[in-house]
């Protein structure tokens, strides 16, 4: 099929700009797709940046943030599940910070009233 | 009463049976969430018919725009916070997740019957996902267990094939996942992963029929161009059983929706519409068919996307089911568009409740809305019939006759008689929700 001459039109969303190319002939479609949401930031806290660092690679961090506040148990469950089920390459220390980082910031109750264990 | 035994009053298939069902239902007081203060109000309207105008007919002047004192999008726990955004060929959208992403249509669009593509709802599984795709170059592969491979560009697709339509509606497993008490872990939806389209494509029975499969084949696996982040995390492929491709001439493999290319986040340039089944199955961005002499144990199919082997798929709030089986066709449902949440409005106002309802393709026959606990019910005057795999309107207009909060609620029927269950149903991953929906308004 002949490739024809590429249309490109231009949205604004979240304020970031998405393109959405098409060929004349629409024989070709492009898309980009905008950057991860700034409003589903990890709350602050040990470990953060370990779960940044390994939960990030597979998804944004919104589905972390919208899940339901849940304790170190059911925490536990969902990280394994991700290295278990999903093949999530988390080091044992790892996933133990991530667990204790999760269960505090997003615990059952709210994550203010626990501390968090240091190493 | 526990929750697994309402569908059975629900699916008596006589009328008569239904509407006495309500009257139980009303009567136990269970259409009321609890600790809502002052108990179940007196009923506003009577039992009959709704007011209504046709959905399609021109506003009368009777009708009022109410005012939306407050957005639902602020109002309702389950999309509150999060922010609309605008990918590419998308209107603006509720943002669940990003990467991969997650975007659900708002409610006011399921005041009509056919979802518009820019609305339409997005849900990937995987990373990276495709955003580019070539004609030229793109191949549709069927192999496996059958004498005649197949690689099929579009132009097969489209000249190769009868051209099959079909108005169906494509809901994922886990719309209203966020509502379900005690919560569960999962993609947190609202009502808005659902959406209704006319899909236009070749049948999937006709391309499999070109392959001439081998006498032993039993399933059929779908994948499309999304790819797994790491090779440990599983390819989302997805599988039906031949007898069902066979059996349902509109089984199809679309290229279109609503008459248009399809956009990149909803499957361009071809994916696959299993009428009356749940979106996990409609593979998107469509690539590879595969025929297979047994059954297919792949991570979706095996793992992921059950319910438990219950009646109603579900069990009680909390616990483990004994037994699962792959999630299938849909259950009855209606949902309210309009007025949405947090609507004031005026004594003598006549509201137009309006929004949609549908099942797993036996068609809804009939929709009643309440405004009274469900103490009565009035039958909603019904939209254009696009066949029975389709959102079907419903309206029902009503005067606020006293002020106060108001609750308004709405049922549907299906033709053979299953309906919606007063309580909601539960199962641990959040499938299935179709518990009757409802609104409140404040009269003032």
């Amino acid at each position: 099929m002949k490739i024809g001459r590429l249309v490109c039109g231009l949205t604004l969303g979240l304020g970031l700009a998405v393109t959405v190319c098409l060929t004349a002939r629409a024989a070709e479609k492009s898309i980009k797709l905008p950057d991860d949401n700034v409003m589903a930031q990890l709350k602050p806290g040990p470990y953060v940046e370990v779960v940044r660092g390994n939960c990030s690679a597979c998804h944004s961090t919104d589905y972390i943030v919208r899940q339901p506040a849940s304790d170190a148990k059911k925490w536990e469950a969902e990280v394994q599940k991700m290295i278990k089920v999903y093949g999530a390459p988390i080091t044992e220390a790892d996933a133990k910070a991530i667990v204790e980082y999760l269960a505090t910031a997003y615990g059952e109750a709210g994550g203010k009233e626990k501390e968090v264990k240091k190493q | 009463m526990s929750p697994h035994e309402l569908p059975k009053v629900a699916q008596g298939v006589s009328r008569r049976r239904f509407v006495r069902a309500l009257g139980t239902f009303a009567g136990s007081g269970l259409w009321w969430a609890s600790g809502r203060p002052g108990g179940v109000p007196q009923p506003l309207w009577g039992a009959g018919r709704c007011g209504a105008p046709s959905p399609y007919s021109e506003a009368t002047g009777e009708e009022v725009a109410m005012s939306r004192s407050l957005d639902a999008v602020e109002t309702d726990p389950a999309i509150a916070g999060r922010p609309l955004v605008r990918y590419p060929e998308k209107t603006d959208l509720i943002l669940l997740t990003s990467r991969p992403p997650q975007l659900e249509t708002p409610k006011r669009y399921f005041a009509h019957a056919i979802t518009p593509n820019e609305a339409f709802f997005v849900r990937y599984h995987i990373l990276p996902i495709p955003t580019s795709v070539d004609l030229a170059t793109w191949r549709l592969k069927l192999g496996g267990v059958v004498d005649k491979p197949l690689e099929l560009s579009m132009d097969d697709l489209k000249t190769k094939f009868e051209k099959a339509s079909v108005v169906a509606v494509n809901q994922c497993s886990g719309n209203g996942r966020s509502r379900f008490a005690p919560r569960v872990f999962g993609g947190q939806w609202g009502d808005g992963a659902m959406g209704n389209a006319e899909w236009t494509g070749a049948r999937l029975r006709d391309i499999l029929t070109a392959a001439v499969p081998k006498p032993d084949a039993v399933e059929v696996t779908f994948n499309g161009l999304d790819e797994p982040t790491a090779p440990s995390v599983p390819d989302f492929v997805k599988s039906l059983r031949v007898a069902h491709i066979v059996d349902d001439p509109d089984v199809l493999v679309a290229y279109e929706m609503n008459g248009q290319a399809l956009p990149m986040l909803n499957g361009f340039p071809a994916r696959l519409v299993v009428p009356g089944w749940y979106s996990t199955y409609w593979v998107k961005n469509l690539s590879e068919i595969t025929v297979l002499d047994h059954e297919f144990d792949g991570f979706w199919m095996k793992t992921a996307y059950r319910i438990p082997d219950t009646p109603c798929g579900c069990v009680e709030p909390g616990s483990k089911p004994a037994r699962t089986v792959p999630i299938n066709r849909m259950n009855v449902k209606s949902v309210i568009a309009s007025p949405a949440d947090g609507t004031h409005a005026r004594v003598g106002d006549v509201l137009k409740i309006e929004g949609v309802a549908f099942d797993g393709g036996y068609g809804v026959t009939e929709v009643f809305v309440s405004s009274d606990g469900g103490a009565t019910w009035q039958s909603a005057e019904l939209g254009r019939d696009f066949g029975r795999y389709s959102f079907r309107e419903w309206s029902c207009g009503l005067k606020a006759q006293r002020p106060g909060p108001l609750r308004l609620m709405v049922r549907a029927v299906n033709r053979v008689g299953e309906s919606q269950p007063a309580e909601p149903l539960w199962n641990p991953a959040g499938y299935l929700r179709n518990v009757v929906d409802h609104v409140d308004i404040q009269v003032m």
